[in-house]
This record gives structure tokens, C-alpha cells and sequence, in this order.
């Protein structure tokens, strides 16, 4: 007993040396650092949380005195934290309301600026037994089913998009996401454009009261749900579709022609939202017109205050924010994100510019 | 959970002017204000978080009123939100869980503490406590990947076609719903029924057995009339501990209830509760009547658990009065 007691003794002590020992290394550290290091604290989004952290990484290597941390908290949070001023930036899949904007305004007597950084878009995906062609869809189509009004895969409003492709009587197992996000927030966003009855019923916006269907947390959620229940239909993020091999129909554009999501038609709608772009940024690009354009894009945004107290705070982030629209560009194609069109970096170096 | 209040034996002679100087030299004086410290805090963080709750509550308090229990509309985009089809999911789900989970659970617990060979009893209890220590995630995993698969494919045709006639077992087959996070639910919770239970069988006295068998019972005889009804308070701490679980329970319940709010007879029908809306929504609620009717929620959750767990208390005091075993819940 004793020799154990005097085991554990030298044990302890030896833990406790180590602890400190640790401990004075990890002080040491966070001295040399707060000397010589900026540190910038942004949270939101988490759709665009891959690009952003591949480009606060490769920022950080060029200016190893420069440091961004960012939070994926979710768009909803991101704009929370900003306004609270417990963040210098924010990032939001869905772009800030008047509301929002008046009560940043309010608080601060300045306003918070927009700027799109990647694109992204949202496909459907379903699993119907025996169909392997890809389907097309219209949007009265994905209106419909998700509003439970169409509730067969042979419904006209499917089949006539579809001709040649032989679709089951069975009724549609609607899947949508449970959890509040930016994919949603696009989803909802092209049916309220798409859809009057939509708009009225159910509107636009990260979480919403879905008339049918069952809720999958997040894009592994719903699409594991549609893998494991036949005939049934999802929507899932661009990019995780593309990581994952899944299978998305084309869906059909403003002008007439159906398009399958990918990297280039993504950015084709931008191009096509970018002559009428507002000075704010803050436009949705659902819907855009052009004949490549696919309609269930949309930017996201990093949300930037106009005003910085701290000089060294502000020189750092635009010169991250430049860096990131022009040399920065070129990590995102590796990553599925969908460029900027050129219009649209030109006008946000303007933007920059006028940040105080 | 009975308060043992130790009252300290007075420092002998020393007592007196120099008592407690004395007694701080010792120690106890302050252990005791430490240990106090430490019980006082349980109850501090409990009135802190009402007080956060009800703070963080205030718009749709005033809002909706007594009507957030009584509306079935979760709508964040019109603002309207209703807590009904939420609290609703939180009871079945559990109550699926329990009434899975309870007889499972106890039996093996019998055998264990009963009938099982020493050895065999210490190696199975090595894997529950396994069990329980697995993350709630894994076990929302398992549900999402195998255990729904099973019940759209072979437990709920099967249920439609033999027990069909019933309303809990209508309506198509999704394999999400209140029966598959029942289901899921139970397995997470059967652990902590097993071994509570387990350790409560083994602290009856021997004596009671004995004269049990002395009387001429036999063993499951002994097991169920003796030993069964002496432990009973304890079993019932055991079974509360797996239903608090079961109501808070959030990762693994989301995944496989299909987060549709909706009140249905049907166990096949998908269904939401309160830990997974709150778990789903909370990060991307903007509006603040959203992220406050949330908050109202949760508020609702310690409610229900608050009320749930003083029924416990009440029923453990009313069994014990109709002369079981001591109270050792």
C-alpha cells in the first residue's frame, strides 16, 4: 500500500513538472505572439467555411504577422456577432435585411458593408428506383412538390419535362433540410421567385415552415435520407454533391433552357446579375436570366464594418479582401466554388477603397 | 438523494474560545465550508439558468402567452411559433424509449445481480458500461445507417400488417419517426438501467434472500417477491436517470426522427422534439423573436423535466410508504 502511495507521489509530481513546464512554453508563446502578431476575429456562414479557411492559411503564410481566425458558426450567428461587436467581420450566406442593416446603423452610427467572395448553388437530388437518366426539372415542378401539390413521379407537370423517361406512380417522399442554413436560405429563395403561392405561404429564409416532408440535418442528413427512401427528392449544396459523387437533375432557367449546376454556369449567372447589381452587393441571383445561367445560385458574403478604429485592424483586411478577389481566386475552383465574374471583382475594389 | 447532514464531533476540550481556530487547524471547518460551497452551487446554477431562461424568453412570452403550448405552427418566417407538436414529440419519443428500455433493462439487470455466475455478470457489465459511454452521435449514426433501413423495410411493414389495425401503426413508412428514435433512444438508455439496477439488486441484504429460500421460495420466487420489491426505489432512480436522458437526448434523436412538427397517433409518422428543434435552428435563427421562442423552449424542456422528475419523487415516496425496502434511490 505504502509503496503504491509513494509511487503515485512521484507520479503526481512528476505531472505537475510537466504541466508546468508546458504551460511556460505555451506563455512564452502567446507572449511572442501578441508582440508581433494582428489577430482578426471573423465568424458566420459555414457554407463558405472551406474557401475561407484555405485563404485565411495561405494569407497568414505571406503575412505570417497578419492572423485571421473564423468561427463557421452559421450565417445567422455571423451576423449576431458582428453587430455585438464581438467579431471584426461577419459572413452570411443570406445578405443582411433593412432591419439589420438600420439596427448596425443604430448602434454604431456607421454601416456594415457586403462583399460576394465565391459563389455557390444548390442542386436536386433524388433516388427513384429503375430511373437512372438525369431528370429534368421545372420550376413549377419543385414548386409543386414541395408545396405537396404535386405528389407523384408521374405527375405531368414531371413527366412532361422528361419524355422517354419512364417515372413510377409512386408518391414523392419530399426531403428537406432540418437544421437552419444558407442552402435552405437559396432553396427558398428561387421557389419564392419562382413560385407565387410560395412566397405568400412559405417565404424565404435559412429555416422555414415546410408544408410536406421530412427534415435531414445538414447536407450528409438529407442525403442520406434520399439514399435510404426510394422515391424521394432532395437538395443538397453544389459542392457537396460534387465531393460526393451524388447524381442532381438540371433544372430550368429563366430563359427557357434546362441546365445542369456546375462551376461555369454557376458563374454564368452572376455575369448575367452583374450589370444590374446594386452599389451594396446585396442582390439574389436566383433566377438570373442568360441562357447558361443556372437559377438556384447565389453569392456569399463577407460582412465588413465601414469603419475600424484600429488602423493597423483596417489596412490588414483590405488588403486580405483585395488579395482574396484577385490572387485569392485561384484556390477556389480546386475547392467546387464557383469565380467571381470580373464586373463584379471590379466594382468591390471600389468598395474596398472606401473602407475607413 | 437523501442530505446527510454530518454534524461534527466537537474538538473535545479544546472547545471553547479557541474552538474554532481549532477546528480550522483540523480541517473540518473548512471542508465543511468548501463541500458547503459546492452543494450550494448545484442549486445556484440551477436558479441561473431559470432566471437566463426566463430573461432570454421575454418576447414570446408576451407574445403568445399560455397559447406557445397550445399551437401546433412553427413558422420563422411569419413569426408564428407554437411549442405543442415539439412537446409532443419529446413524451412519445421517451415514453417509446421507456417502455422499450424498462422491461429489457430490469430483466438483464435479475440476471446479472441474480442469476449469473460472478464471472460472466463482471464481463457483461464491462460492455454496458461500454455502452454507455459510447457518444450519443455514434449511436445517431447507427440509427441513420442500419436501424432505419430495417424498420421501412421489414419492422413497420410487419407491424402494418399484424398490429395495422391499431392508430399508433397506420400511415405510410418513412423508417424516421417517433418509433425508430424510440427505438434508438431505448438502446441508448438501457445501459443506465442495467447498471443502476444491477448495483441496486446487489446491495439487498443476503439475509433476505435466505430467509426467503428458508421459507421454502425458490429462487425466481425469492428473486420477485424478496428482492425485487425491496429494491424497488432504487430501479425507479434508475429508470427516472434513463427517462431524463431520453428527454434531453438531442445528436442522435435529430437524425433519425425526420424533424417534421407534427402530432400524429401514428409512431411511423415523423415528428420533432424539443432538444433537436432548438439544436437544428439555434445558430441560424436571425429574427430575435426566433432565437428567443428557442430560448422559450428550452425554458419548457427544464419545465417538463422539473415536473416529470418531482411525479418521480412523489411516486418513490409513495411506494416507499407502502413498506418496500429503504429508500436508496
Amino acid at each position: 500500500m505504502k509503496r503504491i502511495a509513494g509511487k503515485l507521489l512521484i507520479f503526481v509530481a512528476f505531472c505537475s513538472l510537466a504541466v508546468y513546464l508546458v504551460s511556460s512554453i505555451d506563455l512564452a508563446e502567446q507572449t511572442v505572439l501578441a508582440q508581433s502578431t494582428l489577430l482578426i476575429n471573423g465568424a458566420g456562414a459555414t457554407f463558405p467555411y472551406p474557401i475561407y479557411s484555405k485563404w485565411f492559411d495561405e494569407y497568414h503564410k505571406k503575412y505570417p504577422n497578419i492572423q485571421i481566425n473564423y468561427q463557421s458558426v452559421g450565417s445567422g450567428a455571423g451576423i449576431k456577432q458582428v453587430t455585438e461587436g464581438t467579431v471584426d467581420f461577419g459572413a452570411s450566406d443570406g445578405p443582411m435585411n433593412d432591419d439589420q442593416l438600420k439596427a448596425y446603423r443604430d448602434k454604431y452610427g456607421y454601416g456594415i458593408l457586403h462583399f460576394p467572395t465565391v459563389l455557390g448553388a444548390v442542386v436536386p437530388t433524388y433516388n427513384i428506383p429503375g430511373v437512372k437518366a438525369a431528370l429534368n426539372f421545372t420550376p413549377e415542378a419543385l414548386a409543386g412538390i414541395y408545396l405537396g401539390q404535386v405528389t407523384k413521379w408521374n405527375d405531368p407537370a414531371i413527366s412532361a419535362a422528361n419524355k422517354g423517361v419512364n417515372l413510377p406512380g409512386e408518391n414523392i417522399v419530399v426531403v428537406h433540410r432540418s437544421d437552419g442554413s444558407g442552402t435552405s436560405y437559396i432553396w427558398t429563395d428561387y421557389l419564392s421567385k419562382v413560385s407565387d403561392e410560395w412566397k405568400t405561404k412559405v417565404g424565404k429564409g435559412t429555416s422555414v415552415n415546410w408544408p410536406v416532408g421530412l427534415g435531414g440535418k445538414g447536407n450528409e442528413g438529407v442525403t442520406g435520407l434520399v439514399k435510404s427512401t426510394p422515391n424521394s427528392i432532395g437538395y443538397v449544396e453544389l459542392i457537396y454533391a460534387a465531393q460526393n459523387n451524388i447524381d442532381y437533375g438540371a433544372v430550368k432557367n429563366a430563359s427557357g433552357a434546362f441546365v445542369k449546376a456546375n462551376l461555369a454556369s454557376v458563374s454564368a449567372a452572376a455575369s448575367s446579375a452583374a450589370k444590374e447589381i446594386p452599389d451594396d452587393f446585396r442582390v439574389s441571383i436566383t433566377n438570373a436570366p442568360g441562357k447558361t445561367a443556372y437559377p438556384i445560385s447565389s453569392f456569399t458574403w463577407l460582412l465588413i464594418p465601414e469603419k475600424f478604429s484600429d488602423a493597423a485592424k483596417r489596412d490588414a483586411i483590405k488588403g486580405f479582401l483585395k488579395w482574396a478577389l484577385t490572387d485569392g481566386q485561384s484556390y477556389v475552383e480546386n475547392l467546387s466554388y464557383a469565380k467571381l465574374p470580373k464586373e463584379i471583382v471590379a466594382k468591390e475594389s471600389k468598395v474596398i477603397n472606401s473602407i475607413q | 438523494m437523501s442530505t446527510t447532514t454530518t454534524t461534527v464531533p466537537s474538538a473535545g476540550p479544546a472547545a471553547g474560545s479557541h474552538s474554532i481556530f481549532a477546528r480550522l487547524r483540523t480541517g473540518d471547518e473548512i471542508a465543511r465550508l468548501i463541500t458547503f460551497i459546492f452543494a450550494a452551487s448545484v442549486v445556484l446554477i440551477s436558479l441561473l439558468l431559470i432566471f437566463e431562461l426566463w430573461r432570454g424568453s421575454v418576447l414570446p412570452r408576451h407574445k403568445f402567452g399560455l397559447h406557445f403550448f397550445f399551437t401546433d405552427v412553427w413558422d420563422p418566417i411569419f413569426d408564428h411559433f407554437g411549442a405543442r407538436p415539439f412537446i409532443y414529440g419529446t413524451l412519445i419519443t421517451a415514453t417509446v424509449a421507456l417502455v422499450l428500455a424498462v422491461p429489457l433493462g430490469i430483466g438483464a439487470a435479475i440476471f446479472l445481480a441474480e442469476l449469473a455466475p460472478q464471472r460472466i455478470s463482471d464481463t457483461l457489465q464491462f460492455f454496458i458500461d461500454l455502452l454507455a459511454a459510447v457518444p450519443s452521435v455514434i449511436y445517431g449514426l447507427l440509427g441513420v445507417f442500419v436501424v432505419v433501413p430495417i424498420m421501412r423495410q421489414y419492422v413497420q411493414p410487419g407491424l402494418q400488417h399484424t398490429l395495422g389495425f391499431l392508430p399508433l401503426f397506420q400511415g405510410p413508412a418513412y423508417g424516421v419517426g417517433f418509433l425508430t428514435a424510440g427505438f434508438v433512444l431505448a438502446i441508448m438508455v438501457i445501459p443506465y438501467i442495467i447498471s443502476v439496477s444491477r448495483e441496486v439488486l446487489l446491495s439487498v441484504p443476503r439475509n433476505q434472500r435466505e430467509a426467503a429460500l428458508a421459507l421454502g421460495a425458490t429462487r425466481w420466487e425469492s428473486t420477485w417477491k424478496v428482492v425485487l420489491p425491496f429494491a424497488r426505489t432504487g430501479i425507479m432512480g434508475s429508470v427516472f436517470l434513463a427517462l431524463a436522458r431520453a428527454l434531453g437526448e438531442t445528436m442522435a434523436v435529430t437524425m433519425v426522427i425526420g424533424n417534421t412538427p407534427t402530432i400524429s397517433a401514428s409512431l411511423f409518422s415523423p415528428g420533432y422534439t424539443i432538444a433537436a428543434v432548438i439544436a437544428n435552428e439555434f445558430s441560424e435563427a436571425t429574427s430575435d423573436l426566433h432565437v428567443q421562442s428557442l430560448v422559450e423552449l428550452g425554458l419548457v424542456l427544464f419545465l417538463l423535466t422539473f415536473i416529470l422528475n418531482g411525479l418521480a419523487r412523489l411516486l418513490i415516496v409513495v411506494t416507499a410508504q407502502r413498506g418496500s425496502g429503504t429508500a436508496q434511490a
